[in-house]
């Protein structure tokens, strides 16, 4: 690591206000950020935690009966306390990881980074859900912009993302042997107006909608209605652990198995 | 009271999991020495290139800085030494490279030290590191071996002729007889296969810390090695120019080492160098990151094996034609590994009469490749065991009975690779094998996952290793620069407890349970009675450490000879205490009594006399009672057992699960049954690890791209099965005093190969004709073979 200043502010105003300092990086669990400072990759002057910021934390219901999830909820919170409203949503955050960053690592944290493996992206876009942050709300079809990229401007915290709650969903991940990041890893979701699919780990564009399989299932909520489908290798990663035909045939597989445990 | 429970045979529990379980352990980055500074390497980050600046003037002004080295302040010291010499096929000795502490003109691997900056604090540098400027002027990449031994190929070295460490032939005189016999076959099966290369990554990464006494001259080295008096060794001779009663080498609890602490690396020597110069101790503690680019790696061969039948499916001959990477520079006892411990086990447990084996040992800019948990022996299991069960799928024979059909029945059996088998029951741990793994049963189950739409098949294969390593005239012989004998010193103290000093190194084997349990068996005291001291030079008479399953074979022994020389003693003292003759002596259960009547002392008594010496026999024995005994084995045990493995097979992602695996092992006489569990264990962990997970992978630029733990796949808990282990078939060792083979590396040697046959059979039963998939069997790549 480098030498960095650290705030440890208890309201939204006050990391607000200590974010506006040049070099300032939040962190939220560390859990990606830590490793990273530990190789020296990067180099914040300032840390701001917002760990301690009740505001940003918890999980609750509004009034239209999304599921509203704070920034700073850690995914062992979620695992517990969404797993009556959101079962799908509580299963994918208890999956991540190891206790340890699971009792760490946070909402925000994960879709501020954006790894193009990683799980939580899958649930906000294959929801529909809204990330709202200090300044503005963005719908998840604006949020994700590529891997490791995001709407979020400098200095832009996550306090809340809004989850509407689907009649039935399922998160399936195929593991990366090492890492146990999603290799391939699908969310379906069914509403009242229509399927959504958002597959991560597999595109090099990062997380994204396999609208395909959205248009077969909205007719069709089953796994036949899949049947033989999968999207085109043509721009899915490839390396070690998987080619990109490997990674397409997978979101096939992967999409209609999430549709099986949806119900 | 003796308790009768606690000698040879009990399950003790292990005495230092309560030290290593609570927080307890003294390990060596427990250590630190009043007024340490810190060391930072600064590591090449390209694999192959010409060093033309490195400029330290900047870091020498950093904060903290006390002392910036690079390889020019190494000139005048040794490099580190290769300790076997291999002869290739024409009567020459390898090629053997100059390995510089710190790079001298050219850096040859991703990792390859440069520099080192010592500070006052670890972060100071590494801030001071990066501070250096280095120039190197790139060079083409040499990675793959057959290319790397192509004409005008890039050299790694370029004071050798060529990257081919050596050209070896194994037995050379029968090659042309192997060729005949080959030609002349019913049968042949062929397999071209990879045993891939792999990082060890014990739970605790390398650390070294030097001290150096100014007042007395002399060096004190604290390192995680697994044979401290070897490292004393290598470096105080060859090194640094340190007589032995002038260095200590301190080698604590150590978390683990699989072969990737035997070796003698740059940084134990820098850090020993480096605390004289700066007159500081020093201290470095490699980061998890820097040990997957500067701990010796494992395995990394490339092979084609042929297996000859004749018309009755027995097997007439074995030729084999492997590539092994020594990486950038020859490790310690890197090229041993494919040769000795290797080409020597190609008989498997089978009467093969004629054997060849090739190894071309090549140089590329990769990290150096040593012995890893099996060395040598694993690849030649693993080529032997797959060829054969690709055989029986030719040759449409069942792949249990063309083994039994081949087994070594008759011991002793002299191999047609050197070495000879002095007991063994093939049969026997196959038919403990066929009924503890429920073979019968097979059929039903692969039913039961048929129906859930899973693949499910059955592996199985034999192994044989060459552990208690090894006579030191014979490995002389074959090219080793050291004897391999172990020592130990028994102390009696007044009171009649023991301290046992081996040079035997426990780093998870359980030593200090195991040995204690043997001496308590010899003289009938409670272990409790019993302390085992190693790791520190300065105690232990000089031994050879702990590797090749060879500390309780090999460091029991002489701890059962210095034992037997104490009793003898203590007989003397007893008889003289009971006034009878020395002959009609017996001792059990901790009491020495005269044969024929009721006369007995205890123990206590004696071990007081010896130290009280006012009635005792001063004319004829000195007082005291300690012993050393230095024991040189006779041959290598053979260990040797039968594995089987059922997987099942996700067809639509390729991913392998492990169902069921059984292991039946004959290590000879068993210490400790639940220690042997564990070890059993934990080689088939590792094994499976190989099989299905681990994989260390090089660009063609030698980049390494599996440098942490998020690309590469370490075994977890969940990866493997509740595991079947017995070892109820029992051979004793014919030639060491406690019958015993030793068992630390079986589970590693034994375990690939079924699981990479069940695989394998596991598609043919869903109609894929594959022949072979390399290790590891990832989803990946089982998919990408059911494409065709
Ligand atoms: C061993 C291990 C296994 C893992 N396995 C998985 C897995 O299987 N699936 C998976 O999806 N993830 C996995 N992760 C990642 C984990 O989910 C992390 O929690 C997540 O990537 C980052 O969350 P964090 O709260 O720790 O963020 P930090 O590491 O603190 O921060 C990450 C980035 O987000 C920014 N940031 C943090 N909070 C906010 C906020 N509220 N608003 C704006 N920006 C913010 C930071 O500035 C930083 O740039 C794993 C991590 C580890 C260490």
């Amino acid at each position: 690591m480098y030498e960095f200043e650290f705030e440890r502010p208890t309201t939204l105003a006050d990391a607000i206000k200590a974010m506006g300092a040049e070099d300032a990086q939040a962190l939220g669990g560390g859990q990606t950020l830590i490793p990273t400072l530990k190789q020296r990759l990067a180099m914040p002057a300032k840390l701001v935690s917002l760990g301690a910021i009740d505001e940003i934390k918890g999980v609750c219901k509004a009034d239209d009966g999304a599921l509203c999830l704070g920034g700073g909820t850690t995914h062992a919170v979620v695992t517990r306390e969404a797993a009556v409203d959101y079962p799908a949503l509580a299963a994918l955050a208890g999956n991540i990881g190891d206790p340890a960053v699971r009792n760490r690592g946070t909402l925000g944290g994960s879709i501020a980074n954006n790894d193009p493996a990683a799980c939580y992206p899958a649930a906000v876009l294959g929801s529909g859900a809204t990330v709202v942050t200090n300044t503005r709300e963005i719908a998840a079809d604006e949020y994700f912009t590529g891997m490791f990229e995001t709407a979020l401007g400098e200095g832009e915290i996550i306090t809340e993302v809004r989850f509407p709650v689907p009649e039935k969903a399922a998160y399936q991940k195929f593991e990366q042997p090492a890492s146990r990041f999603a290799l391939v890893g699908v969310f379906v979701a069914k509403y009242v107006d229509g399927v959504r699919v958002a597959v991560t780990g597999a595109s090099e564009g990062g997380v994204f909608r396999w609208s395909e399989a959205e248009a077969a299932l909205s007719g069709d909520f089953s796994a036949g209605a899949l049947d033989g489908m999968a999207p085109p290798a043509e721009g899915m990663m490839s390396d070690l652990h998987g080619s990109a035909a490997y990674r397409a045939h997978l979101v096939g597989v992967m999409t209609r198995r999430a549709v099986v445990a949806a119900g | 009271m003796p308790k009768d429970h606690d000698g040879i045979g009990a399950g003790s529990k292990r005495r230092e999991d309560v030290r290593f379980l609570t927080g307890a352990g003294n390990y060596t980055d427990d250590i630190n020495v009043r007024g340490q500074a810190y060391v930072h390497f600064l590591r090449s980050d390209v694999a192959h290139g010409k060093l033309s600046k490195v400029d330290t003037g900047a870091a020498e002004g950093m904060p903290g800085v006390i002392r910036v080295f690079t390889g020019a302040d190494f000139e005048g010291v040794g490099g580190l030494p290769c300790g076997w010499c291999v002869t290739d096929r024409h009567g020459q000795p390898m090629q053997e490279p100059a390995h510089p502490v710190l790079a001298q003109g050219k850096v040859r691997h991703v990792g390859d030290p440069i520099a080192a900056v010592v500070a006052e604090t670890a972060e100071q540098a590494r801030d001071a590191a990066e501070a250096i400027e280095v120039d190197i002027e790139d060079l083409p990449a040499v990675i793959d071996m057959k290319a790397a031994v192509q004409d005008g190929a890039t050299k790694v070295h370029d004071d050798l002729s060529s990257n081919l460490c050596y050209d070896w032939g194994f037995v050379e005189e029968n090659r042309e007889a192997v060729d005949k016999a080959i030609n002349e076959a019913a049968h042949v099966t062929t397999l071209e296969l990879k045993n891939q290369r792999l990082v060890a990554n014990p739970m605790e990464p390398r650390v070294a810390v030097g001290d150096f006494n100014r007042s007395t001259g002399e060096h004190t080295l604290y390192t995680t090695s697994q044979n401290p008096h070897v490292i004393r060794l290598l470096m105080g001779a060859f090194v640094l120019g340190i007589p032995e009663h002038k260095l200590r080498v301190v080698a604590p609890d150590v978390g683990g080492g699989f072969g990737s602490k035997i070796f003698h690396y740059a940084e134990e020597a820098f850090c020993t160098f480096a605390a004289k110069a700066v007159n500081r101790p020093v201290k470095w503690t490699s980061s998890r990151s820097e040990a997957f680019i500067s701990d010796a790696h494992g395995r990394d061969h490339v092979t084609r094996i042929e297996l000859a039948l004749d018309k009755d499916n027995n097997f007439t001959a074995i030729r084999t034609e492997t590539y092994a990477n020594m990486g950038a520079y020859l490790s310690t006892f890197a090229p041993s590994v494919p040769t000795w411990l290797h080409g020597t086990l190609m008989a498997g447990n089978y009467k093969t009469p004629l054997i060849y084996v090739n190894v071309k040992a090549v140089f590329t800019n990769t990290v150096p490749v040593d012995a890893y948990r099996g060395a040598g022996r694993p690849e030649a299991t693993y080529q032997l065991e797959r060829v054969i069960d690709k055989a029986a799928r030719e040759l449409g024979l069942d792949p249990i009975a063309l083994r039994r059909q081949n087994f070594v029945t008759e011991f002793p059996y002299a191999t047609p690779v050197a070495v000879e088998y002095d007991t063994g029951d093939y049969h026997g741990t196959m038919d403990v094998l066929e009924k503890m793994a429920d073979l019968s049963g097979f059929e039903a189950r692969r039913k039961e996952s048929e129906a859930r739409g899973k693949l499910r098949g059955l592996g199985l294969n034999c192994y044989i290793e060459a552990c208690g390593i090894a006579p030191s005239q014979l490995v002389g012989q074959l090219g080793a620069r050291a004897g391999l004998y172990e020592s130990a010193t028994v102390r009696v103290n007044a009171t009649g407890g023991i301290v046992v000093m081996t040079g035997s190194h426990s780093h998870g084997q359980g030593h200090e349970t195991t040995f204690p349990q043997v001496i308590a068996d010899m003289i009938g005291i409670d272990a409790d009675m019993i302390e085992i001291e190693h790791g520190d030079t300065a105690n232990a008479p000089m031994g050879m450490g702990t590797y090749g399953s060879r500390s309780i074979a090999v460091g029991g022994s002489a701890m059962v000879r210095a034992a037997e020389k104490v009793i003898n003693k203590a007989k003397k003292i007893a008889a003289h205490l009971m006034e009878a003759s020395e002959a009609d002596i017996e001792l059990k259960d901790g009491q020495f009594s005269v044969a024929g009547t009721d006369k007995s002392v205890a123990w206590g008594d004696v071990t007081l006399a010896a130290y009280v010496p006012h009635n005792y026999p001063l004319d004829e024995i000195e007082p005291g009672l300690e012993e050393t005994a230095f024991y040189d084995p006779a041959n290598f045990t053979y260990p040797a057992g039968a594995y089987a493995c059922e997987v099942e097979v996700d067809p639509e992602t390729g991913k392998v699960t492990i169902e069921r695996f059984a292991a039946a092992d004959d290590f000879g006489n068993i210490i400790n049954p639940m220690i042997v569990d564990g070890q059993v264990h934990g080689g088939i962990g590792q094994g499976i690890g190989q099989a299905l997970l681990e994989q260390c992978v090089y660009d063609e630029n030698g980049q390494l791209l599996t440098g942490s733990y998020m690309d590469y796949a370490m075994p977890r808990a969940d990866d493997v099965p509740f595991y079947d282990v017995d070892h109820s078939c029992q051979t004793p060792c014919t030639h060491n005093p406690l019958g015993v083979k030793g068992c630390g590396e079986a589970g590693a040697i034994g375990s690939p190969p079924s699981v990479v046959n069940a695989v394998i059979d596991a598609l043919h039963s869903g109609g894929h004709k594959v022949d072979h998939i390399d290790m590891p069997v990832s989803p990946a790549r089982v998919w990408a073979a059911m494409q065709g």
